[in-house]
């Protein structure tokens, strides 16, 4: 990328991105790839989700990426019937937070699920939806 | 250390759409507090004016407020914590006043949410919480409270039903508030019959009858110190503690859905400071932006052990003639929920009650009582113990 070009990668992330610019940009990158990445600070082994550039406990940004994997467990879920501006279009919809035992992720439910199977306390995987040619989310899918 | 005291309370009527501007909003809210207290302008050594930001389109208002206020050349500056703004601007003028720094402060709340549609405040809502890795997923302040609502019911038990009955306390006392905004008592049949709009879903496992809605109002909180205060009021009311706490913005770094974190430290600081118990508040002012707020808050504050809370409302205890009468005012789910009104309207409301002038909805001879106001779900807490002596 060249000098004067912006990084705004981030963009591309959701239905709707209100951050276009930020160090973990790569995140991005990682989703095209099908995978879900969390941070590590190097210097005290702090994990991160979602990833950060910087670790608060060692005060620096010696930071490795390191992938979400395996099942979670749903801890709350919620299905949206209202929806903020500019999600009209995608109702109903489910959040949920799931809990992966070395962090936790909220996102969206994989909508083939059907919102009235979910209980708190089952297993979820996560995995990377492509919503169009430029938009990159998260969604957590049913454990077969 | 001397005391500090609230010697002048004020309110605008709470209602959908304020015909007026912010300024107009706010000075019905500040010319009522200053005649509560009887003072002139230069009475006031420093104003502090909350508000959220986005809903109307002047930026920095605590210059234009002032202005209009006729408080120019003292100093002034703008709060925000989202919903407990107006707390947070109190426990500033606290801080301010028991420095020595000044002896009067004004605080006023403000909000005009009609200037945009519902979807756009549903919008700006959700980005008051984490834009970068939640705000992308559709995430708005109904569902967030949702969720914490699921994990209540999941692991205790708590029904639409329990929450229902919030909402009934609620309207029963917003019928008898002549400055809220809605006005009409409800029964049962409201939640159970499927004509009702109060059924309608919103965010699982919420339907609109636990939401409280959007609103435009102001309120205004005049804090002195003790000389002041003594020689200026017949009944000031004093701050005896005050707590403010905050907890994680993205719900993936919280351990528990069924409370808020940080409404307990606040509480525990509040109760600390104030040397009380849960046992010892007369009378109670919680933020029920929505009925499980509510709920949570009977439990956070210690006035029902966590996964109790449901017991107190289906006993009524939390009406006024109840072992804790909270929200005996309407709460937010009546009133309306004007962003930055909202925390110096509930002191308004305790105020009131430990001067003994809260009109039907008065509790006997209240003399300690408590306000709980948050900021987004959870993100910030402030607690404030009021009391008479």
């Amino acid at each position: 990328m060249g000098e004067k070009e912006i990084d705004n990668r981030f963009s591309r992330f959701g239905t709707v991105s209100f951050t276009s610019i930020t160090k973990v940009n790569d995140f991005i990158n990682y989703l095209e790839q099908g995978k879900i990445m969390g941070t590590r600070c190097k210097t005290c082994g702090e994990r991160f989700f979602p990833p950060r550039a910087d670790c608060c406990k060692s005060l620096d940004g010696n930071m490795e990426w390191l992938e979400v994997t395996g099942y979670g467990i749903l801890q709350t879920f919620s299905t949206l019937y209202y929806a903020p501006a500019g999600f009209e279009t995608d109702l109903p919809y489910t959040i949920a937070v799931v809990d992966f035992g070395s962090c936790k992720v909220f996102g969206q439910l994989d909508p083939a699920i059907d919102a009235k199977s979910l209980q708190i306390g089952m297993k979820l995987k996560i995995a990377v939806h492509k919503l169009n040619e430029k938009q990159l989310i998260y969604r957590f899918q049913e454990v077969q | 250390m001397g005391k500090v005291g609230i010697i002048g309370v004020g309110q605008s009527r709470f209602v959908r759409s304020f015909r007026g501007s912010i300024r107009e909003l706010a000075f019905e809210a500040f010319s009522e507090a200053m005649q509560d207290a009887a003072l002139s302008t230069k009475d006031i050594n420093a104003s502090i004016i909350c508000s959220a930001p986005e809903y109307d389109k002047q930026r920095s208002p605590s210059a234009v407020l002032a202005e209009y206020f006729g408080l120019n050349p003292q100093p002034t500056c703008y709060v925000e914590s989202l919903c407990s703004s107006g707390t947070t601007g109190i426990r500033l003028a606290y801080s301010l006043v028991q420095s020595g720094l000044h002896d009067v402060v004004l605080v006023a709340g403000f909000q005009k949410m009609s200037e945009i549609t519902s979807a756009e405040s549903q919008e700006r809502m959700g980005r008051g919480a984490d834009i970068q890795w939640e705000a992308p997923f559709g995430t708005m302040m109904p569902a967030y409270y949702a969720l914490h609502a699921q994990a209540h019911m999941t692991r205790y038990g708590t029904t639409l039903y329990d929450l229902a009955q919030i909402r009934i306390k609620s309207a029963h006392y917003g019928a008898q508030n002549d400055k809220a905004m809605i006005r009409q008592t409800l029964t049962m049949d409201a939640f159970v019959n499927p004509e009702s709009k109060f059924t309608n879903p919103i965010a699982s496992p919420l339907r609109m009858g636990d939401c409280c809605a959007n609103a435009d109002g102001a309120s205004c909180v005049i804090v002195a110190n003790e000389e002041k205060a003594k020689a200026f009021s017949r009944k000031p009311i004093w701050i005896l503690g005050l707590g403010s706490a905050t907890a994680s913005v993205n719900m993936a770094g919280r351990n528990d859905f069924s409370g808020l974190a940080a409404a307990v430290e606040a509480g525990k600081q509040a109760y600390h400071m104030a040397r009380v118990e849960p046992k010892d508040i007369d009378v109670a002012e919680v933020h029920d932006c929505f009925t499980i707020a509510e709920l949570m808050a009977y439990e956070n504050l210690g006035f029902a052990k966590p996964g109790e809370g449901a017991a107190l409302i289906r006993a009524k205890e939390t009406y006024a003639e109840g072992i804790i009468p909270v929200n005996v005012d309407g709460g937010l789910l009546s009133k309306g929920h004007p962003i930055g009104a909202t925390g110096g309207s509930q002191v308004r409301t305790i105020v009131l009650q430990l001067r003994g002038e809260a009109g039907a909805a008065q509790v006997e001879d209240a003399s300690i009582g408590l306000v709980h106001n948050i900021g987004g779900v959870g993100i910030y807490a402030n607690v404030m113990i009021l009391g008479r002596e």
